[in-house]
């Protein structure tokens, strides 16, 4: 470092970058948010050639690359297969730490689910069942679902 | 493929704020001794790949901004935004597509963002950003998978970080050279579970170069040419939930393709040193097993029989590793570097012996979603 440079306090500027997106929630997207906001059901697609259930639903499946198009309505409930409990803030968390966030393994469903866990934190383990809680407003995004509670 | 070699290198020593270098300083810094290590000057450069990424730098089009700084102007510029590994993959294609000599330049300031919130924008939009998920809440995730397979205690994630901490002690460029215990690992601040402070790296603030040329070029280099014997690269699934996390796919598949083009038929044998890219301890063990260095699950033992420790059959991250320093994208070429290094024998303190053969990886994307892996020689 310039000598001087150790007797001052160095100069810093603060960034004003601020950049607002407004992101279309896509087809399967929008289906799958307007269930969660209007039935509190949670839905998925089902590849036609490998049979695979997606949740969150996927327009294509990636390893067959072919087009999706059959719905599936899994279960509000599954079983643990990985979490964390995290106990450090920042501001885009939608819980106050500590909390946990998981991959579930929800009933009729082929892949990890990832959400929260707010509740029993000490309790966690991978392999117990967990139940989805939705919010009482719901607005058609990924938290109308509060997190997952164990059964 | 025809014939490539890395002639050049050069690294900051990486530091948790760099109050005196802006982007391109530290740029120029390491353009500069790339150039002199090699013993060429800007007239023997046709071709520039910079390492960085807009979110990181707060900059749009980032590669723009150091394109003078690499000795870019007038030149075929080009940016990667990927690890190290991936822009130093580029480079090498440059140079089998007819440019002679490609300097590939990565920089990365830690101090100067937020890696939470800039990690967190690499997760999908619409389903799994409002979570809040970034790098270390996954990583944790990916540790839990792990673990709960294989039976692993945290104990055996902090001996990684033991080690390599340890082993930063004897790399001048290194920013948290320590000597600690398990117990110190253990009893670190609570981050993520299972993951605590000390399993996980730092911020840091550093620039890397690297100079990659074709046979011609090599011939006349200052230093011993370091031979590009073998290089992969492959990636799965995007989100988490797709993919098993306690099974890194696409690793052993960048491995496989790497190893077939240099020849390598047993890796423990014929590798001698290797330096991979393990922001978070538990990932040293599982990318081991990925690159076919043992059976799933037994990674975190080869560090328990003495084989990837200092004076073992095969050391692993001789330099203390990304835990000993994490500039990100940069850590990638790092790693590309130390391999260089080893190979010519010019590793110091940390130098392994006789190691004619060695391996470096990097990965992009939350728990290792793409790794490339490098094999380079002293033989041509």
């Amino acid at each position: 470092m310039a000598e001087w440079l150790k007797e001052v306090k160095p100069l810093t500027l603060k960034g004003q970058i601020a950049v607002p997106y407004t992101w279309w929630v896509g087809d399967v997207g929008s289906r799958f948010m307007v269930s969660l906001r209007d039935q509190q059901k949670i839905l998925g697609s089902k590849c036609g050639k490998c049979g695979k259930v997606y949740v969150p639903p996927r327009k294509n499946c990636g390893r067959c690359f072919v087009d999706i198009d059959e719905w599936v309505a899994v279960a509000q409930e599954g079983v643990i297969e990985a979490f964390t409990i995290v106990h450090y803030g920042y501001p885009v968390q939608p819980a106050k730490p500590p909390f946990a966030y998981a991959l579930i393994k929800l009933e009729g469903a082929d892949v990890g689910f990832l959400h929260l866990i707010k509740k029993n934190l000490g309790k966690i383990k991978n392999g117990l069942r967990v139940k989805a809680v939705f919010r009482k407003e719901r607005t058609g995004q990924i938290l109308d679902i509060d997190s997952f509670e164990l059964i | 493929m025809d014939k490539a070699a890395i002639i050049g290198v050069a690294q900051t020593k990486y530091e948790r704020r760099k109050k005196d270098q802006i982007f391109a300083d530290m740029v120029f810094d390491v353009t500069r001794e790339a150039l002199d290590d090699a013993g060429l000057t800007l007239g023997d450069i046709d071709s520039v790949v910079t390492v960085s990424n807009d979110f990181f730098d707060g900059r749009t089009i980032s590669g723009m901004a150091v394109g003078d700084a690499s000795g870019g102007q007038d030149k075929n510029i080009s940016t990667v935004s990927g690890d190290g590994t991936f822009g130093a993959f580029y480079g090498l294609m440059r140079v089998l597509s007819g440019y002679q000599t490609t300097i590939v330049v990565a920089h990365y300031k830690g101090s100067e963002g937020d890696v939470k919130i800039t990690t967190n924008g690499m997760f999908d939009n619409i389903f799994h950003r409002l979570l809040g998920i970034e790098a270390i809440s996954a990583a944790a995730l990916q540790a839990n998978v792990y673990m709960s397979r294989y039976g692993i205690r945290e104990e055996d994630f902090a001996e990684i970080s033991v080690k390599n901490h340890g082993n930063a002690r004897n790399n001048p460029f290194a920013q948290l050279p320590m000597k600690i215990t398990v117990k110190d690992v253990m009893k670190s601040k609570k981050i993520a579970d299972p993951l605590k402070l000390l399993d996980c790296s730092p911020i840091s603030d550093g620039a890397a170069a690297i100079i990659i040329a074709n046979e011609k070029i090599a011939a006349r280099a200052k230093k011993k040419p370091v031979w590009i014997k073998g290089v992969a690269h492959c990636c799965e699934d995007y989100f988490l939930g797709d993919r098993d996390l306690a099974n890194p796919v696409a690793l052993a598949e960048a491995a496989k393709k790497a190893y077939a083009m240099a020849g390598i038929k047993n890796p423990v044998k014929e590798i001698d040193v290797a330096e991979v890219l393990e922001p978070f301890s538990y990932m040293e063990p599982l990318w081991l097993e990925g690159l076919g260095f043992c059976k799933p699950g037994e990674g975190g033992k080869l560090i328990g029989k003495g084989i990837t420790t200092m004076g073992g059959k095969l050391p692993v991250n001789p330099s203390g590793g990304a835990l000993s320093a994490n500039p990100i994208l940069v850590a990638g070429l790092a790693r590309l570097i130390e391999a260089t290094l080893q190979v010519r024998g010019e590793a110091g303190a940390r130098q392994v012996k006789k190691a004619d053969t060695a391996l470096a990886h990097g990965f992009n994307g939350p728990c290792g979603q793409s790794h490339c892996v490098w094999i380079v020689g002293g033989k041509k």
